[in-house]
Formats: structure tokens, sequence, C-alpha cells
């Protein structure tokens, strides 16, 4: 007999990575699929808004109005897609998606404009698109804000008060991700995400299956420690999620242009702590369930959406209402999150992101411990209830 | 104490309001083949979980090889092996590395399950075939594995709850043969089945029903000692029709179907013969033959369960 709960880890982990060999299935879903949801998510979700399609209205046909569309033009936001000679043209188009934006410059524009008159040109936005169409109104109010801004000090200048400045000058720069393209922004975003589905769905259905074929209540007959299967188990699922994890690192690259800027050192321990994390919510999930339809369910439900939703992936958790803020602390993806858009993008050190790994850690090692009571305990309710049968 | 290998006393277990095992005793001689028989839901599975310490006693005490189920659940695991009614072997894995890690399992080194390993092949008729699958295997053959697997570390008692159930049987009876090895060698054998003619090979015998004892001892004694009254087969193509005609007559002690054949217990075999053919006549029903024979155990059950229905004519539902 051997008393070293150590000494058990071995077979265990000899075990698991035979049965993850012969499971091709389950290997192409650990390793591959992460790549494939990367390239999938990567290139459909793309909250960056250009070549926004254009009809411009000219009724004014001057110099002015001219020299107002070209402005639009000259930005790769907006792409003149046509000429409108009358407003209601613009409806149709916009229906029919056409357009997604249109300018409206009135006949009186550039009368307007020489004689000091404020005229309205009229930017219409198709809302449909919350999202985007908010960001056209943007882009749309700032190009007519810098006209405006310089036809008043030409208009001034021509008055003779040349040599005029505007009275605050505004010099926006973006930091770490300049171009502000979202690549960049949801990349570690995906990659937490996906890495959180597939680990805690693996590691639920690895445990309940022992579950379902009766393994598992040959192994709580044998002197086998929970913490030796438990560690057995682990090992060989970190690391093939490791990879994977790297996979989709190389390809949030090569296909996004998102380069490691901090220390791939940091970056390695904020994954082993975050791939721990999940898979500890596996564990507690199948110490929880009895079938694989179940822990695949709860799998499926406690990662997607809160991944998705909770994490600050998609939606700032700042804004969030309060109560939802408290919940969000339960999602370890949030705090991987942070770190690892400090890592990945800003490049900033350990200091920065400190309090997010020592939260994952916490949040491991607490759900971990949680899972080995749960599992040791056997299936939590005394076992099945006999059937009831009449002999035969 | 020292030649009991299972010491159980007034052993309980609840499930909200059902009482699966009702203040059950016994102990289990040392190298024996003790066996626990019922129905399905009996109780048979819940006490033998209660003794593997997998589930805790809800009262009365257990210990085995000397360790208390309910203090010491470590240790007893570290003295037993189990087998469970599913065979549980890892399918995917090949015959040699379900027992590589089985040994593992139990805390045996490498060395030690390698010098282990032709035993265990050649007690599961595998040798050849240690590179197969375990799924691609026979039923009879994965629950010899099974039991291979179970008795690696050389366990002083080995539990088996329903171990041949869906074997074939010649793989049956392949099995009891190896029963009776480990039990050769000093191994104390606890199996629970509900297959009643299995209970023939066992030294001792306990029959539960309801959650409670109704009856123990060899097989032998069971049967002489418990039906004092004589049980007469009689075989028919009408057996239902009998059976139903038969068991109001207030003269026949006890009735059971074995399909074309009726066994009834009655006070007096000469007369009970005649009674019988008179009642069936009656029907238009000749029977092929009415004869008198040794009670099987499962006269025996019936008889204690039918007996137990009387005593506790509203407790006594059949499992």
């Amino acid at each position: 007999m051997n008393p070293r709960p150590l000494a058990f880890v071995g077979p265990v982990m000899r075990k698991e990575f035979r049965q993850i060999r012969r499971d091709s299935r389950s290997l192409v879903f650990m390793i591959f699929l992460p790549a494939f949801l990367l390239v999938m998510f990567g290139f459909a979700l793309n909250f960056d808004v250009k070549h926004i399609p254009l009809a411009v209205v000219d009724q004014d046909g001057s110099r002015a109005s001219r020299e107002l569309t070209e402005k639009f033009a000259a930005t790769e936001y907006f792409d003149i897609e046509t000429r409108l000679d009358r407003t209601g043209d613009v409806d149709g188009l916009m229906a029919r998606e056409k357009i997604r934006a249109a300018l409206v410059i009135p006949e009186t524009f550039s009368e307007d404009l020489l004689a000091g008159r404020s005229p309205s040109v009229q930017f219409l936005v198709d809302g449909a698109n919350a999202m985007s169409g908010t960001t056209a109104a943007g882009y749309a109010a700032s190009i007519l804000q810098s006209y405006s801004q310089r036809v008043t000090l030409e208009g001034l200048a021509r008055r003779g008060a040349g040599g005029l400045t505007l009275p605050l000058k505004t010099d926006v720069r973006v930091w770490y991700n300049p171009e502000l393209r979202s690549a960049k922004f949801l990349v570690p975003g995906l990659m937490a995400f996906i890495l959180m589905v597939i680990l805690t769905t693996s590691t639920a259905f690895s445990v309940v299956r022992e579950k379902e074929r009766g393994t598992m209540e040959q192994l709580r007959v044998s002197p086998l420690p929970s913490v030796a299967l438990i560690v057995g188990k682990l090992v060989p699922y970190v690391l093939i999620s490791l990879a994977s994890a790297h996979l989709v690192l190389g390809l949030g690259w090569v296909l996004f242009g998102v380069a490691v800027k901090g220390s791939y050192l940091l970056l390695l321990l904020a994954m082993v702590l975050f791939l721990i994390a999940g898979l500890a919510q596996g564990l507690l999930i199948s110490a929880v369930t009895e079938t694989q339809q179940v822990a695949f369910l709860l799998s499926i439900l406690t990662t997607i959406l809160p991944t998705f939703i909770l994490s600050g992936f998609v939606f700032p958790v700042r804004n969030m209402p309060l109560v939802i803020q408290v919940v969000t602390y339960l999602i370890p993806a949030k705090y991987f999150l942070v770190a690892l858009r400090a890592i990945i993008i800003k490049g900033a050190g350990f200091p920065a992101f400190w309090d997010q790994v020592l939260m994952l850690a916490a949040f491991a090692a607490s759900t971990l411990a949680l899972s080995v009571a749960l599992l040791r305990r056997g299936s939590g309710v005394g076992g099945r209830r006999p059937l009831r049968r009449r002999a035969s | 104490m020292a030649d009991h290998s299972i010491e159980v006393r007034a052993l309980s277990k609840r499930f909200g309001g059902f009482t699966a095992v009702d203040a059950v005793s016994f102990d289990v001689g040392r190298g024996a083949i003790f066996g626990f028989l019922g129905a399905n839901g009996a109780g048979k599975s819940t006490t033998i979980r209660m003794l593997c310490g997998l589930l805790d006693p809800t009262s009365g005490t257990a210990t085995v090889g000397g360790f208390d189920v309910g203090r010491e659940p470590e240790m007893v695991k570290t003295v037993i092996g189990y087998m469970s009614q599913k065979f549980s072997l890892y399918e995917d894995l090949t015959v040699l590395e379900n027992i590589r890690f089985f040994g593992g399992a139990y805390g045996l080194s490498a060395n030690a399950v390698q010098a282990r390993l032709p035993w265990v092949l050649e007690l599961a008729g595998l040798n050849g075939r240690e590179r197969s699958l375990t799924r691609t295997l026979s039923v009879g053959w994965k629950q010899r594995l099974a039991l291979g697997c179970a008795v690696l570390h050389e366990p002083q008692i080995v539990f088996l709850d329903e171990p041949t159930g869906g074997v074939d049987p010649a793989s049956r009876r392949r099995f009891w043969e190896l029963i009776n090895e480990l039990s050769s060698r000093g191994v104390t054998v606890f199996v629970t089945t509900h297959y009643l003619d299995e209970a023939e090979y066992c030294n001792d015998i306990r029959l539960i029903h309801g959650g409670r004892i109704v009856a123990g001892g060899s097989p032998r004694r069971l049967k002489e000692e418990i039906i004092r009254n004589p049980i007469l087969e009689v075989a028919t193509d009408r057996a239902v029709d009998a059976l139903e005609v038969l068991q109001k007559e207030p003269w026949v002690l006890e009735t059971s179907i074995f399909g074309t054949a009726l066994h009834i217990g009655v006070a007096d075999e000469a007369e009970g013969r005649r009674l019988v053919l008179r009642r069936l006549a009656l029907e238009g029903i000749v029977p092929e033959r009415v004869d008198r024979i040794v009670p099987s155990l499962e006269d025996v059950f019936i008889h204690k369960i039918e007996e137990q229905a009387v005593a506790r004519p509203d407790g006594g539902s059949p499992a």
C-alpha cells in the first residue's frame, strides 16, 4: 500500500490522457473548436463602423455645399453611395438598406452662410442598428462641427478679424488601440469566452461520464483520495486547454493583428489560473449533477451568457445596475479579461492587475475546495433510492 | 469475533419516509461465501453500499475487517474489493490499461501490479487479449475482468453486488468457480443476487424482504427446516387458471408459479394430491403430473414472505 496521496495522481493522469486521446471528438472539441470559434466570432463580431453607405441630397449645388460633401467623402467612415435630387427618395433607399445615412443640404445653404445666418444641414441615420447608427451620427456631427468652425474663422477673417483663434482646441488621442479597432478589444474577450465554455463543459462531462458508467462508484470504494482524483483529472485538461489557448492567441495575432504587448510569463500565469477556475467550475457542476444532459445544460447556462454579458466582454461592468455588478464578482472571466486586456493591449505590468489575478486565484481555489468536498461526499443526497419492483 | 469478517448490528437506512434497510443484523464468517438474497429493491444494494462505506447508515453499526464502517470508512476501503452490477470498467481503455489503473487506484506500485498481472489475466481468461479495448469484450469477460480488478490488491473481503446480471449461464457457472477459488484462499465473499438458484453455491445465506431479513442459514438448513410441509409440483399447460382456482382453497398453504408448473404447499402429501386432482377436475383441468418435490430456495422464500404477510398484514407490502 502506498499511503502518499500524490502517488495516486500518476495513474489517474495517465488514464485521463489515454481516454482523451482515444476520444478524438473531445480532443477536437477542446483544441480546434476554440480556434474555429475565434475565427467565426472574430469576423462576425465587428463593432467598427466604416464605409457607411451615404446618400447626398445637395439641393444647393454651390461650391460650399460640394466642399461639405467632399469632407464626408474624404473620411473612411462614409462612402457616397448615391446623389439624389429629392429628400423623398431617401426613405425608400434606407428601407432597402441601400444606404444607412443621408446628408441633406438645403437650397439656401451657401446663401445663408454668406449672409452670416446659420443654415441647417440635415443628417438622417438608419437607427435600426442602434450601435452603428449612433456611431455614424457621431462621425457626422464631428465632420459638420469642424467644417462649421472653419467657416466661422474664414467669415471672421473676411470681416477683418484675421488671426483670431478658437478659445478651445481639442486634441483627442486614443491610447493603446489608436485605430479604435474592435478586434483588439474582442480577441481577449473571445479567448476568455471560448475557453470558459469549452473547459467547463469538458471537465463536467469527464466526471459525470464516470458517474453514469459507475466507475466513479468503483473509485469511491478504492483508497484513491478524491484530491488525487481531481488533481489527476485537472492536469491533462489544463495542459490541453493551455495548448488550445495558445492556438487562439496565435490566430488572434495572424488573423486580427492582436499581438501580446506585455509580459508572456504574466500572461501564462493569468491563463493557468483562469483555466483552473474554468475547470473547477466544471467540477462543481459535475459534483451536483448525475447525467451528462443536465451537466451540459448547466455548463452552458453558467458559462455562455454570464461570460458574454456579465464579464465586461461586450458591456462595461461599471454601467450595470449595482445588483448585477455584485453578480459579476462570480464570473471568473471578468478578472481574466481585465488582466488579459492589460497584458495584451496595454502591455501593463503586474501592479496594474495583481488584484484581478488574486481574485482569480481565490475563485479557483474556493471552487476547487467546494467540488472536492462535494465529490468526496458522493452524490449528495445519499445515493439513489432503490426501485420498488416485484421479483420475477 | 476473530473469525467474523463482517459483523452487522441493527443496521438501518431510511431515505425520507422510506425504510430501505430495517434493523438488519448478521455475521459473516472468515472465508465464507455469504449470499444476500432478495428481490430488486429489497435492500440488498443499500446494505452492501453501507458496508463498503458508500452510504452512511441511519442507525446501527457494522464492522468490516474489524473496521467500523461509520467511523473508519477509509480503513474499510483498504481491506475490501467491490464489484458492482455494472462491471465498472473503463470501456475506452484496454484490458491491460484497466488493470494498471485500478492497481494504481488501490495504491499498488507499478511493480506490484506487474507481479499480479499474470494471475488476473489467468483468472479472467484474458491471456492474449491484453490489448483489446474493454468495450469489445463480451459481458462474461467484462465480468471476470471486473472481478480481477476488484481483487488486484488481495483484499480480505470481496463485495459482489449482483455480479451475474446479464451474463450467460456458462459464464455464470465459470464465475461461481472463481468465487469458490477465492473463498478457498481464505477470502470472504459477500454476494448479492436475485437468482435464487445461485444461492446454492453459498455456505451461508440471508433472505431479505422489504428491508428485513426473513430467513437465514445454509441452503440445506433453509430447505429442510423452514418448509416442513410437503410441496407438490403440478404440471399443466393451464397453470395460470389452476393457480387462480387453487389459491382460493383453504387447504392450500402457499402457491407459486414456475412457467407451466405450480408449486403448492399442502399439509399432507397423499391428501393434498387427491384434493388438487378433484378441484382441478371441476374446472376441466387435467394435470400432466402431480409430484412431491424437494423445496427449492424459491419455495423457501415465498413461504417466508407469505408467513410474514400473515403476521404483519398491514406492513408486509411486497417489495
